[in-house]
């Protein structure tokens, strides 16, 4: 979609500007904010450039790097913490070849930490775009992330 | 009450104003009194009897009654558990800071006191962030920072420019710049006012030293005239600093005025006379070259015989070196770059007005309604002019831009009419003809106080709106939308320059103008006005004292045989009736070997005049050619002697700013080896030449003598304006000066406004098949005129370093030209070589260049069809065409 067809859906106000940012970031075929996003939206809600990047860089659901097409956010709070995230990362990141915070070549699929994602009682858990697959303690990655091309 | 003391405030002040007006200290991080409050520090704490917990000194407004206490054992507590949380993030290294002694965080922590022991255990192993030294004037040390967020502010509130903003969160939270990219790379305009304004070292200035003392004068770039005062060490010339007290610019300054004095010290100044022996300068002695000068000059008396005197020197010079013209040499053509900027102002409101100046003050912008820029690309060329429009903004004025270009200010304007170059006439006639059809014309002060308004209403059928669209290219809603706002929001202001100016129907351009401001009534009020920004630092006083063939200082007509007289009588000599030649006329005199000699003091025509091409082969013709200036220009070089001028920190004077304003400039410094006062110069050549009264001592006896020769300067006296500069016309000793002109009455003989009928005359050359664009000039912030000295400051010249040619993508992707390739830029007179920036800024068919590079001499290209009028060369608008260097 064009940007200018997404900015038209919300009023040019300051409580909008998330909206308006995760809107532009999912309209993203490499599912971040570029420049040319940041700068769209700051002209469109008349603010400065500097100033959205500010939100931006705050908000660790927004990102400034090109990203895969699926977001892996695996939750690392104390209760999936103790349910041993730690070997689910170590699983992903040895499945995917990434590091946290990297992209698979085939653009696929992002990894990320994320903090609780309320679903302490499937824990170890994580989430795949918007979806929350839970009770990763012994599952087989490859059936999951086969359901997402 | 504040701590059992009794205090009778004023209201709407906070509890930290009225604390700090009474001597009470409450200590505070991130407050400045120029910057609304944002009370993020949490260190002016204060209880409140009545009130639940500690409240924000800064930001809360005093009420009646209130019992506040600034100190209790809870405040001291959250005070500096907080101070030691800032603490734990900021470098320890005092005695390497800049700010060691001058820094408000030792000074609080001095008051509030921390615990050793608790912050080495909150104090975290942050990892050292790189400096940012990208700027060549300060640098950003992200470890020094408090994150008060002075520096944010003062870039929002103050500049507009919004370069910073907090980024990321949490421990890694940083003032940072749109991408986090250096500062030179950001929108940052480098005008240093965070760094002023900086509480701690994070913000610091490179290459400044602590001066060993501050002396008060005035800043020698634009006409706004800002005061400033320049820290001296050693001779050199070592700081500079806004006077906060001035009511011109209230202690800020752009990045020209505070980082661009550096040129005073730099090595290439001229340093002794130079004579021209077999095509090569050799220095010689002042005698030898004065002797000479005058012989050659004795010759060439009369008709024979041009000055070029200077916008850049004092008022002073300019006296002496007109009445060395005039009484020594017996002719009236002396000019000078007033000329090539606003003669058609002084044309034109001193046909409709009387008087060609700025009718308003500078500090009254900020209390207008609406403020109409047209024609001025006020931030860039009058950067402190800019601040008072966005302070304007921001206290809620409508902005109305008119500009070809998107220019800085369209981001603070409400309606932006992107009238096509040299069209200004028919856009104002337009809005003219709004303003009438709906009836929202002044009446009252039309019948009161003008006349000739049936002529001038019968030329307005022309422009009915849809052919004003048609050739201005702005949309007809637009039109309709400024006429009525600058017709009903009132105080309505009008700002313009070049713009209006620089073109073959320049005086009709302020003509209309004038019109529109008497159709509304908005003249000769407070803040309501027509005010033509003067571009160079004394451009105005040049005029006012006489820098001009057609009158005699305080704009006494050369042609009136009772000023003739007055000045015959009080000079003690025979005086020319007749009007000299102008700029223009001079070169063409010269080529046709009328005119022999010439003397020109501080300028640059060979880059400054339209069709530059046509001054140098004029320049090559001469018989004898002085250059009076502080550095060697592209003129300097056709000159056959050199004499070395002081520069304004090495003088006493005064400069006359573009809103009347008669200020002091001080010496600052001893001149660099012999370079003498121009004054001092010209008296020398004056006397060699017999010529009586150039006896002074000091620029102070010049200024006695304007005094009883200069009406409208009558009244000013060097220790009347020793702090703050009086306003012309201050006509004796006890006039208070004047604020804003044609109160009541017009100055105008018979104190009437004069409408004028207009028509509209296009550009001279207008695009066609061959050369298809049109070239409109423009200014950089970075850079004044030439560039002679700005291009001598290793930082400006760095943060600016070439001309760029702005055009649309559109013309761009038609002719497949890359951004920043190499391009030639063709018109009838000449050709330049430049490096395209491709941008919206310029509508399409519309590119644009500065004069400021010798290395692309614009005005090469520039056409020089005259107003018949004011003689003012078309430099806004001349017909190009752009082409691709083929590589193969």
């Amino acid at each position: 979609m064009e940007r200018s067809e997404i900015l038209k859906q919300f009023e040019p106000a300051n409580e909008n500007m998330l909206n308006i940012l995760h809107a532009l970031q999912n309209n993203n075929s490499q599912n971040y904010l570029s420049e040319e996003d940041i700068k769209i939206a700051a002209n469109y809600l008349n603010t400065t450039y500097s100033h959205i990047y500010g939100v931006v860089t705050y908000y660790t659901m927004f990102s400034l790097k090109p990203r895969g097409k699926y977001i892996i956010r695996v939750c690392n709070s104390p209760v999936c913490n103790m349910e041993n995230s730690t070997k689910v990362i170590e699983e992903i990141k040895r499945f995917l070849s990434i590091e946290v915070g990297e992209t698979t070549d085939d653009k696929r699929f992002t990894l990320e930490l994320s903090e609780c994602l309320g679903r302490c009682g499937k824990a170890p858990g994580m989430m795949i775009n918007e979806d929350v697959i839970g009770n990763l303690d012994n599952v087989d990655f490859k059936s999951i992330f086969e359901n997402y091309n | 009450m504040i701590d059992g003391i009794n205090l009778i405030v004023k209201r709407g002040k906070t509890i930290l104003d009225i604390a700090t007006e009474n001597g009470i200290y409450i200590p505070n991080l991130c407050h400045h009194p120029d910057l609304v409050p944002s009370g993020n520090c949490r260190m002016c704490m204060v209880e409140v009897e009545g009130m639940r917990g500690q409240i924000i000194a800064c930001k809360t407004p005093v009420e009646d009654g209130m019992i506040i206490r600034t100190e209790s054992q809870e405040i001291s507590l959250i005070r500096q558990t907080t101070l030691e949380l800032i603490h734990a993030n900021h470098t320890q290294d005092c005695t390497n800071c800049y700010k060691n002694n001058q820094c408000k965080l030792q000074e609080v922590t001095a008051y509030v006191g921390v615990d050793e022991k608790r912050l080495n255990s909150l104090r975290r192993t942050k990892p050292i962030i790189e400096e940012d030294g990208s700027n060549p004037f300060f640098t950003l040390d992200h470890n020094k920072c408090i994150m008060c967020g002075i520096c944010i502010r003062t870039c929002d509130e103050v500049q507009g420019t919004n370069a910073l903003d907090y980024g990321y969160r949490g421990f890694e939270t940083v003032v940072s710049t749109f991408g986090n990219r250096p500062i030179k790379e950001s929108v940052c305009e480098s005008c240093g006012e965070c760094v002023v304004r900086c509480p701690v070292g994070a913000l610091y200035p490179k290459e400044e030293k602590l001066p060993t003392r501050e002396i008060k004068s005035v800043c020698v770039y634009c006409g706004v005239g800002c005061n400033i005062y320049f820290g001296i060490r050693d001779n050199k010339l070592v700081s500079a600093k806004g006077d906060k007290n001035s009511i011109v610019n209230k202690g800020r300054l752009c990045v020209k005025g505070r980082f661009g004095y550096k040129f005073v010290n730099h090595p290439e100044r001229l340093t002794k006379p130079l004579i021209k022996k077999n095509g090569e300068f050799v220095e010689s002695k002042w005698d030898e070259a004065l002797d000479l000068v005058a012989k050659k000059f004795s010759v060439s008396k009369g008709n024979k015989f041009a000055t070029l005197s200077s916008a850049k020197i004092p008022n002073e010079d300019n006296y002496v070196i007109q009445k060395f013209t005039r009484a020594v040499m017996g002719t009236n053509t002396i000019d000078h770059c007033a000329r090539l900027c606003h003669a058609p102002t002084v044309a034109g409101l001193v046909q409709s007005f009387g008087s060609g100046a700025m009718t308003n003050s500078i500090d009254e912008f900020t209390n207008a309604s609406t403020i109409f820029s047209i024609g001025s690309n006020t931030t860039a060329a009058h950067p402190i002019i800019g601040l008072h429009i966005k302070e304007a903004k921001r206290r809620g004025a409508k902005i109305i831009v008119a500009n070809p270009k998107e220019i800085d200010l369209c981001r603070f304007a409400d309606i932006h009419l992107q009238q096509l170059p040299g069209t200004d006439v028919v856009l104002l006639m337009g809005m003219m003809k709004v303003v009438v059809d709906e009836n929202l014309e002044d009446s009252e002060f039309i019948k009161e106080r003008c006349e000739n308004y049936d002529e001038f209403i019968k030329s307005l059928n022309e422009f009915d709106l849809d052919t004003c669209e048609k050739i201005t290219r702005v949309p007809k809603e637009k039109i309709i939308e400024a006429a009525r706002s600058y017709a009903t929001n009132k105080p309505s202001s009008l700002v313009f320059a070049m713009g209006i100016t620089q073109h073959s129907h320049g005086t009709d351009n302020v003509l209309a103008i004038s019109n529109l401001a008497q159709l509304t009534g908005s003249v000769g009020k407070e803040s309501s006005g027509v005010n033509p920004l003067r571009g160079q630092n004394n451009v105005q006083g040049a005029c006012d004292l006489g820098a001009l063939p057609n009158v005699y200082p305080g704009y006494q007509k050369v042609t009136a045989p009772e000023v003739q007289e007055k000045f015959e009588k009080y000079w003690e000599v025979k005086l020319n009736p007749d009007n000299g030649l102008t700029h223009t006329e001079i070169f063409d005199q010269i080529e046709k070997g009328q005119i022999k000699s010439l003397y020109q003091v501080g300028e640059n025509p060979v880059l400054s005049e339209a069709d530059a091409n046509h001054v140098k082969k004029a320049l090559d013709k001469l018989d004898f050619f002085v250059v009076q200036d502080i550095f060697l220009t592209e003129t300097a070089k056709y000159a056959d002697v050199i004499l070395p001028a002081t520069s304004f920190a090495e003088k006493d004077g005064t400069f006359t700013n573009t809103e009347r304003r008669v200020q002091r400039v001080r010496k600052l410094v001893e001149p660099p080896g012999e370079a003498k006062d121009d004054w001092w110069i010209t008296c020398e050549i004056a006397k060699r030449l017999g010529g009586s009264g150039f006896n002074y001592n000091t620029a102070e006896d010049i200024m006695n003598e304007i005094n009883e020769v200069t009406p409208i300067y009558g009244g000013i006296k060097y220790d009347r304006i020793d702090e703050v500069g009086l306003q012309w016309p201050c006509p004796d000793e006890n006039h208070p000066g004047t604020k804003f002109l044609h109160k009541d009455r017009f100055s105008r003989q018979g104190g009437k406004g004069k409408f004028f009928p207009l028509t509209y005359k296009a550009s001279v050359e207008l695009p066609d098949k061959e050369y298809p664009l049109i070239l409109t000039t423009d200014r950089s912030l970075y850079h004044f005129h030439t560039s002679t000295m700005s291009r001598r400051v290793k930082g400006l010249e760095s943060l600016n370093k070439e001309e760029l040619l702005l055009i649309n993508p559109r013309d761009a992707n038609q002719m497949n030209l890359k951004n920043g390739e190499f391009v030639t830029v063709k018109s009838r007179r000449g050709t330049v070589r430049v490096k395209t920036n491709i941008t919206e800024i310029c509508p399409k068919g519309v590119v644009s260049l500065t004069f400021h590079f010798h290395e692309t001499p614009t005005n090469e290209l520039t056409i020089c069809a005259i107003d018949p009028v004011s003689k003012i060369p078309e430099t806004k608008v001349c017909a190009i065409k752009v082409e691709k260097i083929d590589h193969k």
